[in-house]
C-alpha cells in the first residue's frame, strides 16, 4: 500500500501542533501582563467556578441535555448530504430519510412523554 | 464545471434493499420501537402486557426466519449473508430472548423496591437481540461494528436497570471496558481495511491470497479484531470484567448476557475468523489456542474460589467460552468446528439460562434485604434447597450435571463434539488441556448440588414464602430444564442442522 498518499495529512498534523505550540510560546513573551478584575471573572455568561456540592456530583439532567442536543445536531448533520442529492435519490432517499427522522421522532417522544425534558 | 455540482448532476445507482433477508431483523426493530411508545404512552402497564407483546414482536421473528429458513444469499451488496450461520443463530437467539423475556417478566417485586426494573427492560431487551441477530448475519466489518454497538449500548444500559448499587457498579464496569474494546475493534477494523481495501468479508477472504497485499498491516488488524471478539465473548486475558458484571446485574440480565451474548459473539467470531479469514488460519490459530488454554484453565481454577453463585457461573462461562474457542480454531481447516460450536452455542445457551433462573429463583426466597448491596446469591443460601424446594433442586441438578458434561444431557453431547472436530484439526493437545479443565470444573459444579442436597437448611424452612405472583418463571425454569434433557436424549437432529450451517458463505 502506498502511504505517501496520507503524506499531505501528516503534514497538516505536524503544521497545526507547531501552529498551536509556537502561539502559545510567542505570546507568553510578547502580550503585556497588566490583569484586572474583570479579566479574571467568568466568560461572558459563565456560571462561577466552584465546588460542586457533595463530592463533585452533578444532576444527571445536564447529561441528558447535552445527549438530546446532540442527537439532533447530528441528524441535521446527516440531512445536509442528502440535501445535496436529494433529487437524484428521488423518493429512495426521501422514503430511508423518513425512516431515519421517523425513529429519532419516535425516541424523541418517548423522551418528552417519560419526563426527560422536565427539570425538576 | 465545479466537481460537486458535476456530481449532483450524475444519476446515482440506487442500493437493492432486500427486505426479505433482513426480515426477522425489522420485526425486532418494529416490536421495540412499537413497545417503547406503549411504554412512552401507557407508562403503568403491567409486566404481562408488555412480556405479552415482547413474545409477540419474538414469535413475529421467528416466523419470518422459519419463512427464510431455506433462502442462501448475500443480501446488501454483501452487507449481510444469509447461510447456515445466521438461521441457527437467528433460531437460537430468539428462544433465548423468549426464556429471557419469561425472567424479566416475573417482577415480583413491588414498585420502588430495589429489585424492581423500569418498563423499558423489554424495548432494551429487543433491541439488543436485534443487534445480536444482526451481527450473527453481518458479513462486513462496518456492520459488524454498528450490531455490536446495537447490542452493547443496549446491554449497559439493562445491566443497570434496578437500583441495587451492585447493578449500578456493574452497568458502569461494562460501559468503560466494553467501550474500550469497541474502540479496539475499530481500530482493527481501520487496518484491516488499510491492507485490504475493503470492509467485506468476501473481499478481505480474496485480499488474504494476494501475496503482493500488505501483510504486516493485514496482521495487526487481524490481532485487533481478535482482541474486541475476545472481549466480549469474555476469554482471558481479556475476561477482568465478567464476573462483577454477572453478579452485580439483575439475574434475568446476567443469564441475557451470559447465554445470548455468546452465541451472537462466537457466530461473528466463526464468520470472520474461520470463514474470511481462513486463508491466514497458520497465523492466528496459535493466538486463539492460547487464548483457549488460558480462557479454560483461568475459568475452571477461578470458579473453584467462589462462594457466590452468581460469580462462580460468571467463571464458569468463562471456561465454556475456552471450550468454544477450540471450536473456532478447529473450524478454520475443519468444517465440523463451525457445527461443532453452533451446536455446544445451542446447548450452553440453555443450560446457563437455566441455572441462573435457579439463582433467580433462590434469591426471591427468604425476607426481603432491600439494603444489601446486591441480589441474594451465596452458596450459603442454597443449603438444605433438596429439602425446601425439590423441585426446584431438582432443576439445579440438571443445570449443573449438564454444565459438567455428564451423559445423557446436552453438555456431554456439546463437549463431544467440539472436541472430536479438535482432534480432527490435529489439535489434540488443545482437547487434552480441555478435559482437564472438565474435571477441574466438576469439583464447583457438583459442590453446589453438595450444598444443596446433603447439607441441612438453616433457619426455619416453614416460615419462607414461595416467590412469584406469576407462573413466568416456572414456564421458563420448566422450558429450559426440557431442552436440556431432551437435546441430551436425541441431539442427532440438533446436530444435522448445525452441520448445515457449516458452509459460510462470508
Amino acid at each position: 500500500m502506498n502511504l505517501g498518499a496520507f503524506a499531505p495529512i501528516l503534514a497538516m498534523l505536524v503544521l497545526a501542533a507547531a501552529f498551536a505550540v509556537l502561539s502559545i510560546v510567542v505570546s507568553a513573551f510578547l502580550a503585556p501582563h497588566r490583569p484586572t478584575r474583570a479579566k479574571y471573572s467568568a466568560y461572558e455568561s459563565g456560571v462561577e467556578p466552584g465546588r460542586l456540592p457533595q463530592g463533585e456530583r452533578y444532576p444527571v439532567k445536564f447529561y441528558l441535555t447535552a445527549m438530546l442536543f446532540v442527537v439532533f445536531d447530528v441528524e441535521v448533520i446527516f440531512l445536509y448530504p442528502w440535501a445535496v442529492v436529494f433529487r437524484q435519490l428521488g423518493v429512495f432517499g426521501l422514503v430511508q430519510m423518513g425512516i431515519f427522522v421517523g425513529l429519532i421522532l419516535i425516541a424523541y417522544i418517548y423522551d418528552w412523554k417519560r419526563g426527560g425534558l422536565e427539570w425538576d | 464545471m465545479h466537481p460537486l455540482a458535476q456530481a449532483t448532476t450524475q444519476p446515482l445507482p440506487l442500493p437493492e434493499v432486500d427486505w426479505r433477508a433482513i426480515a426477522p431483523e425489522l420485526a425486532l426493530a418494529v416490536a421495540g420501537v412499537v413497545l417503547l411508545l406503549v411504554v412512552a404512552f401507557w407508562p403503568r402497564a403491567g409486566r404481562g402486557v408488555l412480556a405479552g407483546l415482547t413474545l409477540a414482536g419474538l414469535a413475529a421473528a421467528a416466523a419470518l426466519t422459519v419463512w427464510n429458513w431455506d433462502l442462501e444469499r448475500v443480501a446488501f451488496e454483501g452487507a449481510v449473508s444469509l447461510d447456515g450461520i445466521t438461521r441457527y443463530a437467528r433460531a437460537v437467539l430468539l428462544a433465548v430472548g423468549a426464556l429471557a423475556t419469561l425472567m424479566v417478566a416475573q417482577g415480583d417485586s413491588r414498585e420502588g423496591e430495589p429489585d424492581d426494573s423500569p418498563p423499558e427492560v423489554f424495548p432494551l431487551l429487543l433491541f439488543a437481540l436485534l443487534g445480536m441477530v444482526l451481527l450473527a448475519a453481518a458479513s462486513d466489518l462496518l456492520v459488524v461494528f454498528i450490531a455490536l454497538e446495537i447490542l452493547s449500548l443496549s446491554l449497559y444500559v439493562m445491566a443497570g436497570e434496578t437500583r441495587r448499587l451492585a447493578a449500578q457498579e456493574a452497568a458502569m464496569k461494562y460501559f468503560l471496558l466494553g467501550a474500550f474494546s469497541s474502540a479496539f475493534l475499530l481500530y482493527g477494523i481501520a487496518l484491516c481495511y488499510g491492507a485490504t481495501g475493503s470492509t467485506n468479508l468476501l473481499e478481505i477472504a480474496d485480499a488474504t491470497g494476494d501475496p503482493t497485499a500488505d501483510g504486516t498491516l493485514l496482521l495487526a488488524g487481524v490481532g485487533l479484531l481478535a482482541v474486541g471478539f475476545l472481549f466480549k465473548v469474555s476469554a482471558v486475558p481479556f475476561h477482568m470484567w465478567t464476573p462483577d458484571v454477572y453478579q452485580g446485574t439483575p439475574t434475568p440480565v446476567a443469564a441475557f448476557m451470559a447465554a445470548a451474548t455468546k452465541v451472537a459473539g462466537f457466530a461473528v467470531f466463526l464468520r470472520v475468523f474461520a470463514g474470511a479469514l481462513g486463508g491466514l488460519v497458520v497465523s492466528w490459530r496459535p493466538v486463539i489456542a492460547g487464548a483457549a488454554v488460558l480462557t479454560m484453565l483461568v475459568g475452571a481454577a477461578l470458579a473453584v474460589v467462589q462462594t457466590d453463585l452468581k460469580r462462580m457461573l460468571a467463571y464458569s462461562s468463562i471456561s465454556h467460552a475456552g471450550y468454544l474457542l477450540v471450536g473456532v480454531a478447529a473450524a478454520a481447516t475443519v468444517p465440523a468446528g463451525v457445527s461443532a460450536s453452533m451446536f455446544y452455542l445451542l446447548t450452553y445457551a440453555f443450560m446457563v439460562m437455566g441455572a441462573f433462573m435457579v439463582v433467580q429463583y433462590v434469591s426471591r426466597l427468604g425476607p426481603p434485604d432491600d439494603d444489601a448491596i446486591g441480589e441474594r446469591s451465596s452458596l450459603e443460601d442454597y443449603r438444605g434447597l433438596a429439602r425446601r424446594h425439590p423441585w426446584a433442586a431438582g432443576l439445579l441438578a440438571v443445570f449443573m450435571l449438564a454444565l459438567t458434561g455428564i451423559p445423557p444431557l446436552s453438555g456431554f453431547w456439546a463437549k463431544y463434539y467440539v472436541f472430536l472436530a479438535g482432534i480432527e484439526a490435529g489439535l489434540t493437545w488443545l482437547v487434552v488441556v480441555a478435559v482437564i479443565s472438565s474435571v477441574i470444573s466438576a469439583f464447583f459444579y457438583l459442590r453446589v448440588l453438595v450444598v444443596a442436597y446433603l447439607q441441612e437448611p438453616v433457619g426455619d424452612p416453614g416460615a419462607e414464602t414461595a416467590p412469584g405472583r406469576t407462573p413466568a418463571l416456572g414456564v421458563a425454569l420448566g422450558l429450559a430444564g426440557l431442552l436440556t434433557v431432551a437435546i441430551g436424549l436425541a441431539p442427532e437432529a440438533l446436530i444435522a442442522a448445525a452441520r448445515s450451517a457449516e458452509r459460510i458463505l462470508g
